[in-house]
């Protein structure tokens, strides 16, 4: 594959910005993060990128690659067309910070507003438990998560309406469906689901679920059991007899 | 005059990692008030990268296993040099700190029934590593983290400390600057917790990421604490080796343990052809023998395949060194093998290594459940670090701890797999503990304003000399190449007095480094503020692997290949001189109390 490529990367900050071409040599086995790191060290020694492991596990390099959400560090070049250039973009739902970094702190923010894991008390002497592999995979398959917050990204009630302050986002509904569905808790968080969370915001549109690099099933694995907790508490006539008793 | 926005804390704790988390936990739980500062964001830092899993003597899986066994294995994979206190209360306390990650929501993977799972792993005498797939140090951090956030501990992320601040001797916080806007910071604070991890970026093939500059090492040393094993760098015996631009990422033990086998070019599994004394009686006789092992079966004896890292590394460096190695210069791991063994192995171990099978999938275009892998050493660990004491994890400096891998001790020469992110929450629980008291326990001490102007002004200064100053990336580049290359798996003196030669230009270089832009979210600037860090511990691992003139554990040195008894009873301090220099010196070895003793002869 040795040969060039064009990177169109996107440089600015709160204020503004614009795109700005930058022609790099490329190699075999590259991918879109050594491209970026090679242009930074030959080219534009401020150009501001987030990254950390390099190897798909921390979910730091998140951006949009030829309008793509997607992690730098495991999008090969070979698998992208170099004949035309690269187009490198900030997530957009999120605020920028400069050039393809922006400011995620809202995750971590909107996380606190979660209530937190409790167990129930443990089932032996020792203050252990017991689990079946088969009932912690369910939940194994959500801990996934790297946090890369490319589904916050493509959601549309965020990126399209803006509602941070209302709802929390596909990521965050994962980490609701890891709790409510963790074999040991025993915690209540379906009444916030609706009315602090507003999980009825989503509409099942699997945006998230198609983005997501560890494959977690978002919608149907995570999200719609959740609803149908929702569903069950609030509008099952006879549990809502038995709320207002 | 730059402003610094200010904070005062009783406990300051550098580091958001295992280490770095766990210490935070615990001292917020006793009620003093903690912040965290670290260079990236929360839930990112380095332990999110482990994956075998965390060592700990839970005897779920084979009920021989004790903390007993779990010390004396510690201590011989460590060749002596450890400090044996840490050893004895990291297998003493190891097991009830996995059971405190499982209260707060982590989910090991399981045994039939029901407890919590255990594998294989180099060094090791039974199955012991509690572990999440191939993902444990994820599981470890988000349960950390969803669990610290609602301790009340502060979290300053993506802010870099740049100098710990201290006063008549006593520590009395940190400063640095937030890498978003690039504004100073002050953090006051009666204790610091140093939890910053390792130093692997001073080398070109490394599994670590751009955090690992030494920052924490380079803090303490140049406040007056001692650092001790600075010779002791582990390199992992498999790495990626193609392509070019993945070279050095990780590929777990895990493979190895879960019936993973090494072959040459020529086929051969040259594991059995070198196996040291030290672990003859521990190790298979033949390939049927350890296949059994990796199978659960309890009276096999492990492969080759899992004698210590520093020794696999040495063998694979031996093969690929004589022209028997792969067309990119490392050996054949393979664990697609097994299905000559297993029915379903291609689900067995997508199951087992995911993360290993998407790695190769993705970078590599490979399938490992189809086609061996080619893997060499990269720079993984760092055994040496800040000198503390054993218990409270103190270091030379009143009022300044130390945990996790920025810490020396535990791992002595040389560290086994697994025996890390057990350190960290069993030594982060205790430095968060003797934080919160000696902050309890001790007024707050007063910040030097002249310290604080002359780091933010040395911090500014690569601004004024900008382009025509010194590229920071390619000082580190070139300092990477140098350590790899003089300083690296084999050593020999004239090598590394050339390396220290070229140390001194890098570091006359670093001084005249520049940059271009603003402080926003600079990685110019970000680079050149990390330089001192690495030109420190560069220095110091260089110069204490001159100093032991013998070969042990994770160092080789070709002109000395041989252990030397004296050095078996000695470890290397550095420190800097009252006139600025490193000072190196031989530092005896604790007496080993008789009834660790009792136990290490029990267990030979
Ligand atoms: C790929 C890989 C796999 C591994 N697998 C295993 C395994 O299976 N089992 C095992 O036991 N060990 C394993 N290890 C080793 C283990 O993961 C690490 O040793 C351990 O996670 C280190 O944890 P820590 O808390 O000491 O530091 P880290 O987790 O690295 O955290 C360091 C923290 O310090 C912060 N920091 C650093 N410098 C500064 C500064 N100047 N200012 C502010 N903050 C700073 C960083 O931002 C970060 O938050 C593995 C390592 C790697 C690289
Ligand atoms: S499925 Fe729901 S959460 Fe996911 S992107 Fe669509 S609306 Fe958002
Ligand atoms: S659910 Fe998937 S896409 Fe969303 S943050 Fe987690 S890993 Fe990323
Ligand atoms: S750098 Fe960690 S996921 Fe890309």
């Amino acid at each position: 594959m040795a040969g060039q490529a064009t990177f169109r990367i996107w440089r600015g900050d709160p204020a503004g910005g614009k795109f700005q071409d930058y022609v790099t040599p490329v190699d075999e086995g590259m991918v879109v993060l050594d491209a970026v790191h090679r242009i930074q060290a030959q080219q534009a020694f401020d150009l501001a990128v987030r990254w950390n492991c390099k190897a798909g596990k921390c979910g730091s390099c998140s951006a949009e690659i030829n309008g793509m959400p997607k992690l730098m560090c495991m999008t090969r070049l070979n698998n992208l067309n170099l004949d035309m250039p690269v187009i490198l973009e900030p997530m957009h739902t999120f605020p920028v910070i400069r050039d393809l970094v922006t400011d995620v702190s809202w995750n971590f923010r909107a996380k606190k507003t979660i209530k937190e894991f409790r167990p129930r008390s443990p089932d032996l002497p020792d203050g252990t438990w017991h689990m079946q592999q088969a009932d912690v995979e369910r939940v194994q398959e959500f801990r996934k998560c790297i946090e890369c917050f490319l589904c916050q990204d493509v959601c549309h009630v965020l990126r399209e309406h803006h509602k941070h302050d209302e709802f929390i986002g596909p990521r965050l509904l994962v980490h609701v469906a890891a709790l409510e569905m963790h074999p040991l808790d025993v915690e209540d968080r379906v009444s916030d689901l609706r009315q602090k969370h507003n999980i009825g915001y989503c509409n099942i549109t699997t945006c998230c679920r198609k983005v997501c690099p560890e494959s977690i099933t978002i919608t149907e694995n995570a999200i719609i059991p959740l609803k149908e907790r929702v569903v069950d508490q609030f509008f099952d006539p006879l549990k809502q007899l038995f709320h207002i008793i | 005059m730059p402003e610094f926005e200010r904070f005062s804390y009783d406990v300051l704790v550098i580091g958001a990692g295992g280490a770095g988390l766990r210490a935070a936990i615990e001292a917020a739980a006793s009620g003093v008030r903690v912040g965290v500062v670290c260079k990236s964001l929360l839930g990112k830092a380095h332990t999110v990268m482990a994956e075998g899993g965390i060592a700990a003597a839970l005897a779920n899986v084979d009920d021989r296993d004790s903390w007993r066994v779990h010390f004396a294995d510690t201590m011989r994979g460590g060749q002596y040099l450890n400090n044996c206190r840490m050893a004895e209360l990291h297998a003493k306390e190891a097991p009830e700190c996995v059971r405190e990650l499982e209260a707060w929501g982590a989910l090991f993977d399981r045994t039939k029934d029901g407890r919590i799972l255990q594998r294989n792993f180099g060094g090791h005498k039974y199955p012991r590593l509690a572990h999440v797939g191939d993902r444990t140090g994820l599981e470890m951090i988000r349960t950390l983290q969803d669990h610290g956030i609602h301790t009340g501990m502060e979290v300053h992320m993506e802010c870099t400390v740049l100098g710990l601040l201290v006063d008549s001797g006593r520590v009395a916080g940190a400063c640095g600057y937030d890498r978003e806007k690039g504004l100073f910071r002050l953090w006051q604070a009666n204790a610091v917790v140093l939890a910053t991890g390792g130093i692997g970026r001073a080398f070109k093939i490394t599994s670590n990421s751009w955090e690992y500059t030494g920052d924490g090492l380079a803090l303490a040393y140049r406040v007056g604490a001692e650092l001790q094993d600075m010779e002791f760098v582990q390199f992992h015996p498999t790495g990626m080796v193609w392509p070019i631009s993945v070279r050095g990422i990780l590929v777990t033990e895990g493979v190895r343990g879960e019936g993973g086998v090494l072959r040459n070019s020529e086929g051969r599994r040259f594991m059995f052809d070198d196996i040291p004394d030290l672990y003859k009686e521990q190790t298979a006789d033949s390939e049927e023998e350890g296949w059994r092992y990796t199978q659960g079966d309890r009276n096999a004896r492990r492969p080759p395949e899992l004698l210590t890292r520093d020794h696999v590394a040495r063998c694979i460096n031996r093969e690929v060194k004589a022209g028997r190695g792969t067309p990119h210069g490392g050996v054949f791991l393979d664990i697609a093998w097994i299905k000559t063994h297993l029915p379903k192995s291609e689900e067995h171990i997508k199951r087992k290594l995911p993360s290993m099978y998407h790695q190769f999938k993705q970078l590599a275009d490979l399938d490992i459940t189809k086609e061996p892998m080619e893997v060499g050493p990269t720079t993984h660990y760092m055994m040496g670090g800040i000198r503390v004491d054993g218990d409270s994890q103190m270091s030379s400096v009143p009022g300044l701890f130390a945990a996790g891998e920025v810490a020396a001790g535990l791992h002595g020469a040389n560290r086994l797999g697994g025996n890390s992110l057990s350190d960290l929450v069993v030594f982060g629980r205790r430095a968060g503990r003797f934080a919160a008291e000696f902050a309890k326990s001790n007024k707050a001490a007063t910040v030097d304003e002249q310290q604080l102007q002359a780091t933010a002004s040395a911090a500014l200064a690569p601004f004024d000399r900008g382009l025509s100053g010194e590229n920071p990336y390619q000082i580190q580049y070139d300092l990477q190449d140098a350590m790899q290359d003089l300083v690296g798996i084999v050593r020999t003196e004239s090598e590394m007095l050339r390396a220290l030669e070229s140390i001194r230009q890098f570091r006359a270089r670093a001084d005249h480094v520049g940059i271009t832009g603003n402080r926003q979210y600079n990685n110019g600037w970000h680079t050149a503020m990390d330089l001192d860090s690495l030109l420190v511990v560069s220095e110091a691992v260089t110069r204490a692997a001159l100093l032991r003139k013998e070969s042990r554990g994770a160092q080789f040195r070709e002109d000395f290949p041989s252990k030397d008894a004296e050095w078996g009873r000695h470890n290397i301090v550095v420190k800097r001189s009252t006139d600025g220099g490193m000072q190196v010196e031989k530092r005896p070895l604790a007496p080993i109390p008789e009834e660790l003793k009792a136990v290490i002869e029990e267990m030979k």
